[in-house]
C-alpha cells in the first residue's frame, strides 16, 4: 500500500502493517492460559484469608489481559483500536468505582 | 482528497493483482473505502465499540454479584460452596481450547486454508456444545435439590448443613434465604453468559457453511476475525464468572 501516492495520508495514517499471528504464538497463548487456571483453581484450596480472593481476580485479569493482547489481537493493532479497547475499559472502572463509593458511604459512621 | 489517491499500480504481489482492475469490487475491498486496510480497521473498530456495550452490560451483573456479596457474605460463602470446582475448571480449560481453535481459524482464514478454516470451526462449535453440555449437568443439579431461587427453594442445606454432611457452618434461617440473591445471580450471569454461546454456535453453523463454500479463503478474513473477538469475549466473561462464583469462597482452613 506504500505504492499509493497518498498526501493527505487517509488511506493507512498509521502505516500499520497487517500483522498474522502464527498457530505457535497462539499455542504458546493456550499453555499461558491453561496454567493460569491451574494456578488459580490450586491457589483456592490454600487459606490464604483476604488474599483469596484478590489473588483469583488477579490471576483472572491477567489471563483477560493475555487473551485481549493476542487472541484478540490487540497488542498487532493500530493506535486507534488500541485506545478504543483501553478507554472502554477505563469508562468500566470509573463507573464501578464511582457507584462503589456511593454504596460504601451510605452508612459512614453509622456502624 | 479527490486527489489522494493517483493510481500507480507497480504490484507484482499476486495478492494484490485486484488493485488493477478498480472497477472490481471485492467483500474486502467496498467501493467506499480507500483500501482494504481501511475497511478493515474500520470493521474492526466498530466490533470493538459493540464488545464494550457487552463489557458494561456485564460489568452491571459483575457489579451486583459485588455488593451482595459483601452485603450476605455469609449466605454467599456457603452458597458458592455448592457449585463443583472440577466441573467449572473443565468448563474453564474447554472454553480456553475453543478460544484457541477460533484463533486457530483466524490464521487459517488468513493464509487462506479452507479445509483447516472448516475444521477448526467445527472443533469450536463441538467445544461449545460441550461447554453447554457440562452446564446443563451443572443447572440439572441445582434443579434436583430445588436451589433455584423461588417458591419450591429449599435452605435445608444451608441451616442444618451437618445433616447433608456439609463442613458449612448453619446459617440462621433469614441468612439462608439470603443464598436464593446467591443463585439468582447465579443464573443470571451463567444463564447470559450461556445466551451468548447459544448465540455465538448459531453464528458459527452459518459461518462454517460460508467458510465451506469458500468466501473466506480468498482474502475475506473480516466476519472470521470480528467472530473470534466475539467468542473470544465470551472467553474473558467466563475467565472472571468462574473464580468468582466457583473459586474465591472457598475456605480451605474450616
Amino acid at each position: 500500500m506504500s505504492e499509493h501516492h497518498d498526501p493527505s495520508n487517509v488511506t493507512n495514517p498509521e502505516h500499520a502493517e497487517h500483522h498474522i499471528v502464527t498457530p505457535m504464538t497462539y499455542t504458546i497463548i493456550f499453555g499461558t492460559l491453561l496454567t493460569f487456571t491451574g494456578i488459580t483453581v490450586g491457589a483456592a484450596f490454600i487459606d490464604l484469608g483476604i488474599f483469596n480472593p484478590i489473588i483469583a481476580l488477579a490471576i483472572a485479569s491477567i489471563k483477560a489481559v493475555i487473551v485481549i493482547l493476542f487472541f484478540m489481537h490487540v497488542f498487532y493493532q493500530s493506535n486507534l483500536v488500541k485506545m478504543t479497547v483501553s478507554a472502554g475499559f477505563f469508562t468500566f472502572l470509573v463507573l464501578i468505582t464511582m457507584t462503589l463509593t456511593d454504596y460504601i458511604s451510605r452508612a459512614w459512621g453509622l456502624w | 482528497m479527490d486527489n489522494a489517491l493517483v493510481a500507480t499500480h507497480h504490484h507484482t504481489d499476486e495478492t494484490a493483482v485486484h488493485e488493477e482492475h478498480e472497477h472490481v469490487v471485492l467483500p474486502q475491498h467496498r467501493h467506499h473505502f480507500e483500501t482494504e486496510q481501511q475497511q478493515r480497521e474500520a470493521g474492526t473498530f466498530g466490533m470493538w465499540l459493540f464488545l464494550l456495550t457487552e463489557i458494561m452490560f456485564f460489568g452491571g451483573l459483575f457489579f451486583a454479584y459485588l455488593l451482595y456479596r459483601n452485603w450476605y457474605h455469609d449466605a454467599f460463602v456457603a452458597a458458592s460452596n455448592q457449585l463443583s470446582i472440577p466441573l467449572g475448571a473443565t468448563n474453564t480449560a474447554i472454553l480456553i481450547g475453543s478460544g484457541f481453535f477460533m484463533a486457530l481459524g483466524v490464521w487459517a482464514a488468513e493464509v487462506r486454508k479452507k479445509g483447516l478454516l472448516v475444521l477448526f470451526l467445527v472443533i469450536t462449535t463441538v467445544l461449545g456444545f460441550a461447554f453447554l453440555g457440562i452446564k446443563y449437568v451443572e443447572y440439572h443439579e441445582k434443579w434436583e435439590k430445588h436451589h433455584i431461587p423461588g417458591e419450591h427453594f429449599d435452605v435445608s442445606e444451608f441451616v442444618n448443613p451437618q445433616a447433608y454432611g456439609l463442613k458449612e457452618q448453619p446459617l440462621a434461617p433469614d441468612m439462608a434465604q439470603k443464598t436464593q440473591v446467591f443463585f439468582s445471580l447465579y443464573f443470571a450471569m451463567t444463564g447470559m453468559h450461556a445466551l451468548h454461546m447459544i448465540i455465538g454456535i448459531g453464528l458459527l453453523f452459518w459461518l462454517t457453511w460460508r467458510a465451506y463454500r469458500g468466501e473466506f479463503s480468498s482474502g475475506y478474513v473480516a466476519p472470521i476475525e470480528n467472530f473470534g473477538l466475539y467468542w473470544h469475549f465470551v472467553d474473558i466473561v467466563w475467565i472472571f464468572l468462574f473464580p468468582l462464583l466457583y473459586l474465591i469462597n472457598r475456605h480451605p482452613g474450616s
